[in-house]
């Protein structure tokens, strides 16, 4: 059922009834989703969530699912429920004993975009959109096509002229209206949010954002239930505009309140790639204001110069005692090789970026050896091969002898 | 000087419904001003009570970030074109 009531200024409190609108008319602050928690509290079980499907619409009573929407409507290519591992190789390597990873690149597009893209997509068609649309640094954009192909849905994406190839490729088969744009990522996302206006579709990002931010809630909703109905101690997850951290931490917080878990301190903290750090480096200053930047960096999923969220980003982080740090990109490209050594997960950039900003907190005792820790991995590496360069390929190349065969492993085996 | 200002969604209910205004103004804080004089109540929506532009307004003069130039004190020359944002989330 539906427990949504409406939307709520996060800045200054107005409330506003369901709309496909995501800015304050008074503050300019950003819109939320309002639930009843009252009515949710005892309604909403460790049972009830444990009977529903294997998707993150297991959650359904938890998301913006707007009054009237059956689980038909859903625009569902399964996303959510990805694994959960843990990572003791990993975690030797760091010097962390309770390492987990939320293996996000498990999801139909590969990354955790298609949970806010298929709780955004379920609301817009609610709300009687037949057009999606989107800003996008690449991972948003294959989601946003995907959904809107398989619910039957015109799809227009936004991109960066300078994306890479895969996630071009990935994008443009589904068949969108893909618009690549000579500009930064934030010039896309400054021209949509102009165009959202003038258009009437549902940008994701834009106009639908209020229900799109909440899709990431999942993210911590599964982590508790995964670990048996309980809170890690510490999450460490990457920030572009900090709302996939901001709402891993509300979603801990929703379920303490519905006491779905014990009450346990959690920390959060937050990754940026160093060539692009807006939020990390407000943190590290102390400072109130966040400047933004133009970003120059490998992790491009990850190069928002002005992140929307990330106020309530330091917020969270300073809250629950978290860190922020930041990578460059040869320590980024390091990340990925180490992950992908020790437990056999290959990710993208972003990846490496929490990877890489892990191993520095520990590094600097900002996590503690033996806090259960969870790494948000985020996306595939197979998004970002380019990143990577020519450092990786064969060992070796032999014609097909014994002779040539038993030198080139024994050249491994040295 | 006149600029054009490009007028957000949630802005227009102040403007009755127009999408851009022209008003004449030296900087981004005269723009806002005369902006104001036109359509009371636009300050208060885009500027705190310390007189700052809110955190989650982005303006743009000829498609650059204020806070990439002089914020306020960023100069607007004849012809150019204000474009006030709500900020949006990411992808």
């Amino acid at each position: 059922m539906s427990y949504v009531t409406g939307l709520r200024c996060r800045e200054c409190g107005h409330a506003v009834e369901v709309a496909a609108v995501h800015a304050c008319e008074f503050c300019f602050g950003p819109l939320e989703v309002a639930y009843d928690y009252d009515a949710m509290r005892g309604a909403v079980t460790r049972e009830g969530i444990a009977e529903g499907p294997p998707t993150l619409w297991r959650y359904a009573d938890l998301l913006p699912q707007l009054p009237g929407t059956t689980a038909d409507d859903r625009v569902d290519l399964g996303a959510g429920v990805t694994p959960l591992v843990a990572a003791p190789r990993l975690g030797a390597a760091l010097g962390l004993s309770d390492l987990w990873l939320k293996n996000d690149s498990a999801n139909p597009t590969h990354s955790f975009k298609d949970r806010v893209v298929s709780v955004a997509l379920t609301a817009a068609r609610r709300l009687g959109f037949d057009t999606a649309a989107c800003a996008s640094t690449g991972n948003l954009a294959q989601s946003v096509a995907a959904h809107a192909a398989a619910a039957g849905m015109r799809a227009v994406v936004v991109v960066p002229a300078d994306l890479e190839r895969a996630k071009v490729v990935a994008t443009a088969v589904y068949g969108p209206t893909l618009v690549a744009v000579k500009g930064t990522y934030d010039e896309v996302n400054r021209l949509c949010g102009e165009a959202a206006g003038e258009y009437g579709w549902a940008f994701v990002n834009v106009n639908v954002r209020p229900y799109y931010a909440e899709g990431s809630k999942t993210i911590g909703y599964e982590i508790a239930e995964q670990l048996g109905w309980r809170l890690p101690d510490h999450v460490v997850a990457p920030m572009a505009s900090g709302a996939m951290l901001v709402k891993i931490d509300k979603a801990f917080g929703e379920l303490v309140d519905l006491e779905l878990v014990a009450d346990t301190p959690w920390r959060i903290s937050g990754a940026q790639a160093s060539g692009c750090a807006p939020i990390a480096t407000a943190h590290r200053g102390g400072a109130d204001t966040i400047r933004p930047v133009v970003p120059d960096t490998i992790a491009k999923s990850l190069a928002i110069g002005d992140p929307a969220d990330g106020y309530y980003a330091l917020d969270a982080v300073r809250r629950t005692g978290g860190a922020m740090d930041d990578v460059s990109d040869a320590e980024i490209v390091d990340a990925i090789a180490l992950l992908a050594r020790t437990e056999g997960i290959f990710t993208e950039t972003a990846g490496g970026v929490t990877v890489g900003v892990l191993r520095k907190l520990v590094a600097q005792g900002r996590i503690e050896p033996d806090e259960r820790t969870v790494a948000v991995i985020s996306g595939h590496g197979l998004k970002t091969l380019d990143a990577l360069g020519n450092a990786y390929g064969p060992t070796t190349t032999i014609t097909p002898t014994l002779d040539e065969f038993a030198a080139a492993v024994r050249l491994q085996e040295r | 000087m006149t600029a054009t200002v490009r007028i957000p969604t949630p802005l227009r209910t102040v403007t009755g419904g127009q999408a851009t205004v022209e008003v004449a103004g030296d900087d981004v804080a005269g723009v806002v001003a005369a902006l104001d004089a036109a359509h009371p109540g636009v300050a208060e929506r885009l500027l705190d009570h310390r007189g700052a532009v809110r955190r989650f307004v982005n303006i743009f003069v000829d498609d650059e970030d204020i806070r990439f130039g002089q914020g306020l004190a960023t100069p607007v020359r004849d012809g150019a074109t204000v474009s006030i944002i709500p900020a949006v989330a990411g992808g």
